[in-house]
């Protein structure tokens, strides 16, 4: 099995979907001939032509209103939104018109949406967002977000064979600084499942996306004072794995939720209701948050690094959880 | 150069007749059924513009796409849409395209490549939003090796919204085989025209996107087929998109809870006497070919089906509450009844 990057994973789904099923086709901006942003797409229109990969216009509304007409012709776009931040200049297509769709008149709209989410690289406000908890309230959406090569080309493969609209955050933190084995032979990574990065017995860390490794970091650190951490890495943000949740839950009777995103109305406040609802009798202390502070995403290294979670963050959090 | 118009024969006239009368008649019923509260929610008519919405739709081929909005019922008779499909949506029935989810002319229609039927893509009520869907149905059904012409109508208040120019500058990059039909219906909502647009004439909307764009009198009912006949047949060549601007009037509210006291009187008048259906009748009765006897028949055929397909519909039952949470995703095989098309009687 190759060891290849995160981004290459991506690549590799995009290329073996495209050669798969004659109806994939990608769409965006600058993803031809400059091969994207970050470059995921390189390659694909030297092997696919311009008929299958669609430059755009800076147009987030008419790439997504686009692809949706093109999914009701039996197409399956996959939309590039340069960073995940542009996604607000298509909420509309995609909440009012791609997620009622098949609800409204059984129309279904197969369409990834897929970009560069996430901090860390000094991006500033506008090129540095987690956008997940604006769509977690739109019934018709489904969401993931891969931690690992292998997940970020199972998933993808798994966005773009499904029959519902699937945004697809992949995380700008881990392009390259990512690498794991991923088969060559065909694979998917089912949406809504959960994945066990570490077990533990005494404090549940659930969470995705580049905070895995956090966590994992975290729960290293931890381990020094003796309290083992199981790490939950959720993949799949809609629908939720709350079987998966709950059984972690249960098992080790503490819950810290973790994530990126701000931290009021995130999707950390859904899961502890999960918890709350779902697994109370299991618990022998609060459900806890880490997540960013509730500002917008700051450019300063100095500045993002007091944002964001980090390592410190987690363990003190966990350690207020364990002593309660 | 000849008119397209003059190659229609006096039965595809009488027919365009009777699709404009038949969509007058469905929201006079419509209207019945509102006041008998038997309507859920809004009436969104289309009096006065039922003219362009048939001649625009005639254009079309019986497989092409149209994306309708809330006043273009004469494109739904236009593409045989049985009119009980209507009542079932406006009345919110189980049975409705829709189930009971959405409302009025909020439709899809999606045949395979080789059906004999439209594409139909209803609005949404953020209605700017049909022109980009509308180019990726185009650009779709291209990439496919479909030969399909999709149409998107479009008030004068939505070509205010960013999707529409975003659409439409996408749809003339990509020279993709659309018409857009803009409404110069003089009021979106409340608001004027000249408080829309800074413009005189609807079409130049088009203008800083390169395609070819024109105006016509939109309760002219041959002077919108000539021009839209153009641009679907310039489509259907893979010459790329166009605009049709339509100067027309929407002649009674928004909804049928506005009275429209915004609308000065003079104005309302002058537009009633434009009403394109006597027009048409004028048109037809003054080309020599076409009896009196003959329009009056389609009148009164109009009006009889509106009432059959109404009654048909009435008593439909509403959606069962337990089926609220089905089909929001794929795979819990939550069926959609298939939408009715009815052939005209002017058609064999």
């Amino acid at each position: 099995m190759a060891v290849i990057t995160y981004l290459e994973a991506i690549r590799q789904a995009l290329f073996d979907e495209m050669a798969r099923d004659e109806r994939v086709f990608v769409i965006g901006e600058d993803i031809g001939a400059y091969g994207g942003a970050f470059k995921v797409t390189e390659g694909l229109l030297e092997k696919y032509g311009e008929q299958r990969v669609v430059d755009t216009p800076i147009s987030e509304a008419a790439i997504v209103g686009s692809a949706i007409g093109a999914s009701y012709m039996g197409l399956r776009p996959v939309c590039e939104v340069q960073f995940i931040d542009f996604i607000a200049c298509c909420f509309d297509m995609l909440t009012n018109f791609a997620a009622t769709s098949r609800y409204r008149n059984g129309a279904g709209v197969p369409l990834v949406v897929r970009g560069p989410c996430g901090g860390g690289v000094n991006g500033g406000p506008f090129h540095s967002l987690n956008a997940e908890s604006f769509f977690l309230n739109t019934p018709g959406l489904k969401m993931v977000e891969p931690s690992t090569a292998y997940d970020a080309k199972g998933l993808l493969k798994a966005a773009i064979r499904d029959d519902d609209p699937v945004l697809y955050f992949e995380h700008k933190y881990l392009y390259r600084r990512i690498k794991d084995e991923v088969p060559e032979e065909d694979y998917v990574v089912p949406i809504g499942k959960a994945a066990l990065r570490r077990e533990g017995r005494d404090l549940s860390i659930i969470t995705f996306g580049a905070m895995v490794y956090t966590a994992l970091d975290a729960a290293t650190e931890l381990a020094r004072d003796g309290v083992e951490a199981e790490v939950l890495d959720l993949r799949s943000l809609a629908p939720l794995d709350r079987e998966a949740v709950l059984a972690t839950v249960a098992k080790t009777s503490r819950a810290l939720v973790l994530h990126e995103a701000t931290r009021t109305g995130g999707i950390g406040g859904e899961l502890a209701a999960i918890i709350a609802d779902e697994g109370f009798e299991h618990l022998d202390a609060p459900v806890v948050r880490v997540a960013s502070a509730d500002t917008p995403v700051p450019y300063a290294p100095q500045l993002e690094a007091a944002f964001l979670p980090n390592v410190g963050k987690v363990v003190a959090a966990a350690k207020r959880v364990m002593e309660y | 150069m000849s008119k397209p118009s003059e190659w229609l024969t006096d039965n595809q006239l009488l027919e365009m007749y009777y699709f404009a009368r038949l969509a007058r008649e469905i929201e006079e019923r419509l209207v019945i059924l509102f006041r008998q509260s038997k309507v859920v929610g809004g009436l969104y008519r289309s009096l006065g513009q039922e003219g362009e919405s048939v001649a625009s739709a005639y254009a079309l081929k019986r497989t092409d796409a149209i994306l309708p909005l809330i006043r273009n019922m004469g494109a739904l008779t236009t593409m045989g849409v049985r009119p009980r499909e209507i009542f079932r949506q406006y009345m919110a029935k189980g049975t409705s395209n829709s189930r009971g989810r959405d409302l009025n002319i909020h439709i899809v229609n999606l045949p395979g490549d080789g059906a004999n039927e439209p594409v139909i893509v209803g609005p949404i009520s953020m209605l700017g939003d049909s022109v980009p869907v509308a180019a990726g149905i185009a650009i779709g059904a291209r990439m496919r090796g479909r030969d399909l012409v999709a149409m998107a109508w479009i008030g004068d208040g939505a070509t205010s919204t960013g999707p529409f120019h975003e659409g439409l500058n996408f749809a003339a990059v990509q020279k993709a085989p659309l018409v857009v039909v803009v409404e110069d219906n003089k009021y979106a909502y409340s608001t004027p025209i000249a408080k829309q647009m800074a413009i005189t004439r609807i079409d130049e909307r088009a203008a800083s996107y390169g395609i070819p764009h024109d105006l016509v009198d939109g309760n002219d009912m041959l002077a919108v087929y000539d021009a839209a006949k153009r641009m679907v047949d310039r489509a259907r060549a893979g010459e790329g998109a166009s605009l049709l601007g339509v100067d027309t009037m929407r002649l009674q509210g928004h909804a049928q809870h506005d009275d429209a006291r915004y609308v000065p009187g003079a104005m309302l008048e002058e537009w009633t006497k434009k009403d394109p259906l006597p027009r048409f009748r004028q048109t037809l009765i003054e080309k020599g070919t076409v009896k009196n006897k003959q329009l009056d028949d389609i009148d009164r055929v109009a009006k009889e089906l509106a009432a059959k397909e109404a009654d048909l519909a009435v008593d439909d039952p509403p959606p069962d509450p337990v089926t609220l949470t089905r089909g929001v995703y794929a795979g819990d095989d939550f069926a959609v009844p298939r939408l009715e098309f009815m052939a005209s009687p002017f058609r064999s």
